[in-house]
């Protein structure tokens, strides 16, 4: 299991890396999202795997690691989520607005020369 | 009559403390809400909101700093003021702490702000939808960042903070505007995405995320973790290195910056700051001397991107004609030399850095507004001048023939005798209050932070090359600076284009007035300024009584609880 979050975390990074390197605001965008779920994934293993655990919230039970999921990296999960959206959301609107002013989808707000011709 | 009064203000401070904490964060938030419920159509409302709640701002920050500073209130020198906002003991719950270093911060940003808030009411909030709400959700998230003791609730109140401030850049719209304001999204998403990476790297491995808890455990850690520990604190440093503008990521700042209107160029020299403070806390509290191995972890890179960026933006200054890219690198070569002067680990000269800390923001901020006033007046609102933009010098046409709107020495026009218009005579004398602030040179506050921190420097045992070189490039890149303001002031106020008189309202006079004498008033009150900075650099050198502080935070018992234990 470890080496399949891994695997996927790194698949995630390396694809959203190339991607925000990329000219083009669209391709830029989803090399952002890519990399926001690959860091949600990081937080979330940063709890270590568990399987079968108890949530914490259950009387007569002792709520230590040993018995239980770690809550921390669930709840710096959900706010990553929901601010990583809101930016998502965010840049969305920017790049529609770089769009309609200046006729292009390049992030620099112009094509390189030998691409015009 | 005095004495009594400072007294009563006094016992009123003790009464609302730790409290007192939270307004900062507070104030500017509800202002913020109360104004997304007026329309659009009420400015007026909004701008007095607006300048109100920067003012109560200013005056909880100001009041916080006479706390910590003051020797019979509260807990003494050095006291330091934790506030548990859920009620939860220090590890588990998060912690706002007011030390010294916080309470500078937060009042540094409730001047710019208050200036900034006052400034843009003349003409600038009118240049687009939501301006004040927006400003004042920025100073919260400036606030929230300095006054937080907890890495993950730093990050909630970054994203705050950089929300805000997405929405102040593209204040006014515009092509420039929208291109400058995309690379610094994408910029600051990556950089969220690293910080968040070496949060959850920094919890994985030692099971907290309480500042001064995270030094404790540091100093305990296994060796084995050590390598990781250190890998989560590089990635963090990535993150803020690009928030404070550190080469090589910082080629987003100067289009960014000279984009923006003034105003909000002017609060956006506190940005770059708060990379700068978010870096000295978590090094010092993080890597504190007593950290074992771990002790002072990364101090070569902090040295060596200083002065790199100090190198890099001094040629970019000297480079530039544009007033507001001059502002842009004025506040990289700022942030230059405080992440160099950092790096060195020393507290004599940590003090300096403090003290050049607050003189160089204030003067970036006021020249921000300044130029704004320069560029209406020159160049009608451009950000160079129309004959510059076409690519030629202001005197000279292509075939060297005379220009008619050009005075030069052997036109016959009587220059002499002829009143200079009071307008003229403000603008002039404040470009020059901040040439000399932004050189360094005497007798302004900016030359007392650079002496100080050069003092301090050679203050040692040993001086290093790497301290030679700090030396040579502060002062090489103060000179450069002052190069490049004199030759672009020559330009804007000595030659003779189209001689208008300035208009310039009394709202925007007010504030560069308030920020240039709030220079002066550093320069001459030094005394007690270094004596808080002195202090400040000694609680960052020994951190312990942070972490006593903030770890043997008592709750407030509960309301049930209490007529119990009254009984």
């Amino acid at each position: 299991m470890e080496i399949v979050l891994a695997i996927s975390i790194g698949v995630l990074t390396g694809s959203g890396v190339f991607l925000l390197l990329r000219p083009r605001t669209f391709q830029v965008i989803m090399g952002l999202t890519l990399i926001s779920y690959a860091v949600n994934l990081f937080i979330f293993s940063m709890g270590r795997l568990k399987i079968d655990s108890e949530p914490v919230l259950i009387p007569d039970f002792t709520a230590t690691l040993a018995n239980t999921a770690d809550p921390m990296p669930q709840a710096l999960v959900l706010t990553a989520i929901v601010i990583g959206f809101a930016m998502t959301a965010l840049f969305l609107v920017v790049l529609l607005a770089s769009r309609g002013l200046t006729g292009t989808d390049h992030v620099d707000g112009e094509e390189r020369r030998e691409q015009q011709e | 009559m005095m004495t009594q009064l400072f007294h009563l203000l006094d016992q009123l401070l003790d009464f609302s403390m730790p409290h007192l904490i939270a307004v900062p964060i507070l104030v500017p938030m509800l202002t913020a809400a109360l104004m997304l419920m007026l329309s659009e159509q009420r400015r007026r409302t909004k701008s007095a909101l607006s300048v109100v709640s920067g003012l109560i701002g200013l005056l909880a920050a100001l009041a916080l700093l006479r706390w910590v500073n003051a020797a019979d209130t509260g807990g003494g020198p050095g006291s330091i003021g934790v506030y548990l906002p859920g009620n939860w003991r220090a590890p588990f719950g998060i912690v706002l702490v007011a030390d010294r270093l916080s309470t500078m911060m937060v009042a540094l940003t409730g001047v710019v702000a208050f200036a900034a808030s006052i400034y843009s009411t003349s003409r600038w909030d009118r240049a687009g939808v939501h301006f004040h709400p927006l400003l004042q959700l920025q100073v919260m998230g400036l606030n929230g960042a300095f006054l937080t003791g907890d890495l993950f609730n730093l990050f909630v109140f970054f994203e705050v903070m950089l929300a805000a401030s997405y929405g102040l850049l593209l204040h006014g719209s515009g092509r420039l505007r929208v291109q400058a304001g995309l690379h610094y999204l994408v910029i600051n998403l990556a950089a969220s995405s690293l910080f968040l990476v070496g949060a959850a790297l920094l919890y994985g491995v030692t099971g907290t995320l309480n500042m001064a808890d995270l030094g404790v455990r540091i100093a305990q850690l296994a060796p084995a973790d050590r390598g990781l520990v250190h890998a989560a604190a590089a990635i963090l440093a990535t993150a803020f290195f690009a928030k404070a503008g550190a080469w090589p990521l910082n080629f987003w700042l100067v289009p960014a910056y000279s984009a923006a209107v003034s105003p909000v160029g002017a609060v956006f020299a506190l940005l770059t700051k708060l990379g700068i403070y978010t870096l000295l806390r978590l090094w010092t509290v993080l890597f504190a001397p007593d950290t074992g191995a771990s002790a002072q972890f990364g101090q070569g890179v902090l040295v060596t991107l200083g002065l790199a960026t100090l190198f890099v933006s001094a040629l970019g200054i000297l480079g530039t004609q544009r007033l507001s890219n001059l502002a842009g690198f004025s506040v990289l070569i700022s942030a230059g030399t405080l992440l160099a002067a950092i790096g060195f680990g020393q507290p004599a000269m940590w003090a300096g850095a403090l003290y050049y800390l607050l003189s160089s923001t204030l003067a970036a901020s006021a020249f921000f507004l300044l130029i704004d006033m320069i560029e209406r007046w020159r160049n009608a609102g451009m950000s160079i001048a129309p004959h510059e933009a076409a690519g030629g010098a202001p005197f000279l046409s292509e075939d060297l023939s005379r220009l008619d709107d050009v005075n030069l020495d052997d036109d016959a026009q009587a220059l002499y005798g002829r009143a200079i218009p009071a307008g003229v005579v403000f603008l002039g004398l404040s470009f020059v209050g901040c040439t000399l602030l932004l050189t360094g040179l005497p007798p302004l506050s900016g030359f007392v932070g650079k002496f100080a921190m050069l003092s301090g420097m050679f203050d040692a045992e040993r001086i290093t090359p790497a301290a030679w070189t700090f030396l040579t490039l502060l002062l090489v890149s103060g000179f450069f600076t002052l190069l490049a303001l004199a030759r672009t002031g020559i330009r804007h106020f000595w030659t003779q284009v189209h001689a208008t008189m300035p208009a310039l309202p009394a709202l925007e006079v007010l504030p560069v007035a308030a920020l240039l004498a709030a220079c002066f008033a550093l320069t001459w009150e030094a005394g007690p300024v270094m004596q808080h900075a002195i202090a400040t650099a000694e609680g960052l050198h020994s951190p312990t009584a942070y972490r006593n502080a903030v770890l043997g935070a008592r709750q407030v018992p509960s309301l049930a609880a209490k007529p119990e234990a009254a009984k």
